[in-house]
């Protein structure tokens, strides 16, 4: 599988999500620089990783959605091609108009990185083939602006398309808003563009996949990743 | 005189912060009145914060030695030999005063200035810890300082991209008027690619990389070397404002450019910025250096020659490169969006030559404003010996279970999940052990190897004896390291105290430094940075003394290391070490009765290596499945918190005889652990300890929901579980 992580001055955790790319799927993503107008030839998979892009001084994201690699990558994006927004990724793609809605500043106003209980809604898309609809994972979040958010149209929408992936659950998988610590709309953590292709999410799956420092729940999100791709 | 600088007076001088003899020998130095500048110059290379002046004599005598150590103190950072080809580079370091004038751009660039000295020297930053110090839960200054502290360590390594993996939180009135904000950071660089500051060539040039210089910081070394008044919070200006993303550009360039070998010497510009990166980088080098500040990318219009070479603006480098790669450099950092600007060159004459607008605004002998530094052998009190607690003197008006629930709900005890849950202790991807455990473990690289890390101090025994305490300091920090299963191999200290010119203060300095050099060395544990960080007093009252360790160890394999959790039920719990009943200077007489007296319990360094060492190879034979080193709150408190880590309880057996229950259960005797294993493995253990000389008692078997102890009622771990994890949160207003 061939993948792009992009790197925008301020990204941190290019080297954590490429990493468990490298670890599960065999094949180590390029680096590609912000300033980059094009992906190498042949790329199956785009990641925009977690971090601070240009410090997140503006709104979270803003200044990277309109970088110059940011053109090919809503291009890779239109032709169907998977693109993935882990955290800032995912400020990144909502400010770039790829994803709907915005992620506003945590209920609790604070920057928290803690376990969190994720419940993965549906294993019919390229995403989470090797989980069941229904399943609960353990996975890190860390982050201050995670509260998601969109207007009532738009919510019913995603909730009327199946877009919702990935909710904070308890561990049981029930909704609570205990476990919704960042205080995100209808507790989504995670959402999916029309055509599915697209993927923005909070938490970070790339952060659990190594036996030898935690639990393992994130590496059934790269092993789909790889099965969709070599599927295809 | 310099036109449009203002005369030089004696109140100027003061107001430098220069004592009348100390500009005098200045005077007699340069062998004329000093400019304006150069009074600038000389009172941020000779204060207390930059100097080392009150503090240097007593520093001499810690040992820096070992086969491991490849630089000790008197550079950026300490570096250790970790093996294959990798070394540890690390340290500590203070922002008291700025913190607790503007807690969070103080605590801030607390971790910019540690992070920017650990990758000065080569290394990627790989874990950030830190030590913080506030006052009484009840001052009215104190809800604010701690949410400040914990939001700007937080929000800059969140954003610069390194964990913050550990570290330790207080509270106590002393520090009601000084908090404490002691940073530390450790990196990883390859052996034979570490930078050092020392400049070598000559007309070599001098070259200023990372962020634009402003006004902020002016003075802040001078500040950081005073006591405060109750006019602390005028000296806001002071305080420098932190930029994590251009320091994340600034480390991601540095690096690049030493990868390409373009660098012959770097200094990050700290306290007193240009000044005191330019001296040392010529003093090192035994070269002069030339600055010319028209050359200086500046932030804001019409910045003087003072207020250039005073400022403390962060994220900001001085370079020297190799001239046939300056375009190269360039080209990086021009990449990366950072100011690139040639400022100065080396020179032969030995002399610190600084231009402005064509005037020579100072012309000073470099070597001496280092090395002429004043140094003082100030007069010291000897600190007094308080008298041993008799245990059965001290009734116990708790049944025990009641004591431990109150010691485990105390600002002091409690979990501090709400302090590190805002700080991303994930990322990079390495953290084996997270924060709550004795001590931090990180990966290094793909492994097998890791890295161990933990700060300690425990300021009440400093207070009480110096000398125990500060030997009490590194045997926890030790005894933190060995309980995870790493061979501990260095220390950072971060030395805070009050003012030393009062010769009680001094007294409390010199002991307390008396303790560390003898246990560092019996431990063979030496210390290889640190910082200094005097005046910390308000008003007259000073803090308590406050000797931070921080220690490094490595594992190496960090599938053997262990954790405080207790495994499964039925288990033996054991203690390794003596039976106890020390209450003097214990968390319970504080918590219980609200008494801090007699003294501290004392260190047995020869049993602490003995016991430590046992504990470590046990560790690597796999015969212990959980291991705790024993600290505040002494037995019961350890095997509570293993208890609550797990949510599996204990059944304990009734203390021996002669012990009062109490004093059993809750004194704070060293050299001691609790762990666990499984009853097969017990006569090997048995027979590793009794050769090692060290004493193994049996305490009861882990298992069930509750902790039990004959003639208590039971209490449910669950009930330990909600007491621990409640105070901060509430007292802080919100959940973690």
């Amino acid at each position: 599988m061939k993948s792009a992580v992009i790197v925008f001055p301020g990204s941190n955790r290019e080297g954590d999500v490429a990493r468990a790319i490298a670890l599960i799927s065999g094949d180590r993503p390029e680096m590609v620089w912000h300033a980059d107008t094009s992906l190498p030839a042949g790329t199956d998979l785009v990641v925009l990783p977690g971090g601070f892009s240009y410090g997140d001084y503006l709104r979270c994201g803003a200044i990277a959605a309109r970088a110059p690699i940011m053109r090919a990558v809503r291009e890779h994006a239109e032709r169907g091609g998977l693109v993935l927004g882990i955290c800032n990724g995912f400020q990144i793609l909502c400010e770039a108009g790829l994803l709907p809605g915005v992620l506003m500043r945590n209920a609790r106003l604070k920057f928290m990185c803690r376990e969190v209980f994720l419940r993965i809604e549906r294993s019919d898309t390229p995403w989470t083939r090797r989980y069941n609809a229904g399943d609960v994972i353990k996975v890190p979040v860390a982050h201050g602006e995670g509260n998601y958010e969109a207007d009532e149209e738009t919510i019913a929408r995603l909730e009327g398309d199946g877009r919702v992936l990935f909710r904070y659950t308890s561990p049981e998988g029930e909704l609570d808003p205990e476990w919704n610590y960042n205080g995100a709309r209808n507790a989504i953590a995670g959402i999916l563009s029309e055509k599915r292709n697209v993927l923005g999410l909070m938490p970070h799956p790339e952060n659990h996949v190594d036996p030898v420092v935690g639990p393992v729940d994130g590496r059934g999100f790269f092993e789909s990743i790889a099965a969709t791709l070599k599927a295809a | 005189m310099l036109p449009n600088e203002p005369k030089i007076t004696p109140e100027l001088v003061a107001e430098h912060g220069l004592k009348p003899d100390e500009y005098e020998r200045f005077r007699a130095l340069i062998g004329r009145e000093p400019s304006f500048t150069e009074l600038g110059i000389v009172s941020a290379m000779w204060n207390e914060h930059c100097s080392y002046k009150s503090s240097k004599v007593h520093l001499r005598t810690l040992p820096t030695k070992a086969p491991w150590v490849i630089q000790g103190p008197g550079e950026n950072a300490g570096v250790i030999d970790i093996g294959d080809g990798l070394a540890c580079v690390f340290k500590m370091e203070s922002h008291n005063h700025p913190s607790f004038i503007e807690p969070y751009q103080g605590a801030a660039t607390g971790v910019g200035g540690i992070l920017r000295d650990v990758f000065t020297m080569g290394a990627r930053p790989i874990a950030c810890l830190n030590a913080l110090r506030f006052g009484s839960p009840d001052h009215p200054k104190t809800r604010r300082l701690v949410a400040g502290v914990v939001a700007g360590i937080g929000g800059y390594g969140n954003s610069f991209g390194v964990p913050t993996v550990g570290g330790a939180v207080g509270f106590h009135s002393r520090y009601d008027g000084n908090i404490l904000v002691n940073a530390m950071a450790v990196g990883i660089a390859e052996t034979d690619k570490i930078f050092y500051a020392a400049a070598t060539g000559v007309g070599r040039p001098v070259v200023y990389l990372g962020s634009k210089t402003g006004r902020d910081g002016i003075h802040g070394a001078t500040m950081a070397s005073a006591e405060f008044g109750d006019d602390s919070e005028e000296k806001r200006p002071t305080v420098q404002v932190g930029d994590p993303f251009s320091e994340k550009l600034l480390l991601e360039a540095c690096l690049e450019i030493m990868r390409k070998g373009c660098v012959i010497a770097i200094q990050d510009m700290g306290a007193a910025g240009l000044t005191c990166s330019a001296v040392e980088m010529g003093a090192k080098g035994d070269l002069g250096i030339t600055l010319d500040l028209n050359a200086v990318p500046t932030r804001e219009e019409g910045m003087s020659a003072y207020e250039m070479m005073l400022s403390e603006s962060q994220e900001r480098m001085l370079m020297v490169l190799k001239p046939e790669k300056e375009k190269e450099a360039e080209a990086i950092f021009r990449k990366w969006g950072l100011d690139f600007a040639i400022v100065g060159e080396t020179t032969d004459s030995k002399r610190f030559l600084v231009r402005h607008g064509g005037d020579v605004m100072a012309d000073l002998p470099i070597k001496e404003l280092g090395d002429e530094a004043p140094e003082y052998r100030r007069p010291f009190a000897e600190p007094k010996k308080l008298p041993v607690l008799d245990p059965a003197s001290i009734p116990s008006p708790l049944p025990i279970f009641a004591a431990l629930e109150k010691l485990l709900g105390s600002p002091d005890l409690c979990s501090k999940r709400w302090v590190w849950q805002q700080y991303d202790h994930l990322i990079l991807g390495n953290t084996v052990q997270r924060p709550g455990g004795d001590a931090a473990i990180v990966r290094i690289g793909d492994g097998p190897k890791a890295l161990a890390m933990t700060t300690d101090v425990t300021p009440r025994y400093c207070e009480a004896d110096p000398f125990e305490g500060g030997k009490q300091a590194v045997a926890e920090a030790w005894r933190n390291l060995t309980a995870v299963g790493a061979r501990p191999l260095a220390v950072t200290d971060n030395l805070n105290f009050g003012n030393p010119e009062r010769p009680e203060i001094m007294g409390q300095f010199v002991y307390c430094v008396r303790g560390i050099a003898e246990a560092c060395r019996a431990l063979d544990f030496p210390v290889v940075s640190g910082n200094v960080s005097l005046y910390n007093e308000t008003n007259g009252r000073a803090i308590l003394p406050t000797p931070t360790i921080g220690g490094v160890g490595l594992l190496d394999d960090l599938a053997k290391s262990v954790n405080p959790a207790f495994k499964k039920a039925d288990e033996a719990i054991l203690l390794v070490g003596e039976f106890g009943a020390w209450l003097g200077q214990s968390a319970w007489l504080a918590t219980v009765f609200g008494r801090e007296e007699g003294a501290p319990p004392p260190v047995d360094l020869a049993m602490e290596k003995r016991t430590g060492d046992l504990v470590r190879s046990l560790i690597g034979e796999r015969l212990l499945t959980t291991v705790h080193d024993l600290s505040d709150g002494g037995l019961l408190v350890a095997i509570a918190e293993m208890a609550m880590a797990s949510g599996i309880g204990a059944a304990l057996d009734a203390p021996p005889p002669g012990f009062p229950s109490h004093a059993f259960w809750f004194g704070e005797d060293q050299a001691r652990y609790v762990v666990t294993a499984a009853a097969a493995d017990l006569p090997r253990i048995e027979t590793a300890a009794a050769q090692a000389g060290v004493k193994l008692r049996h305490l009861g078997r882990t298992g069930g929901s509750q902790l039990t102890l004959p003639g208590e009622n039971p209490i449910l771990v669950s009930t330990l579980q909600a007491r621990f994890e409640s105070w901060l949160p509430e007292y802080m207003g919100s959940p973690a």
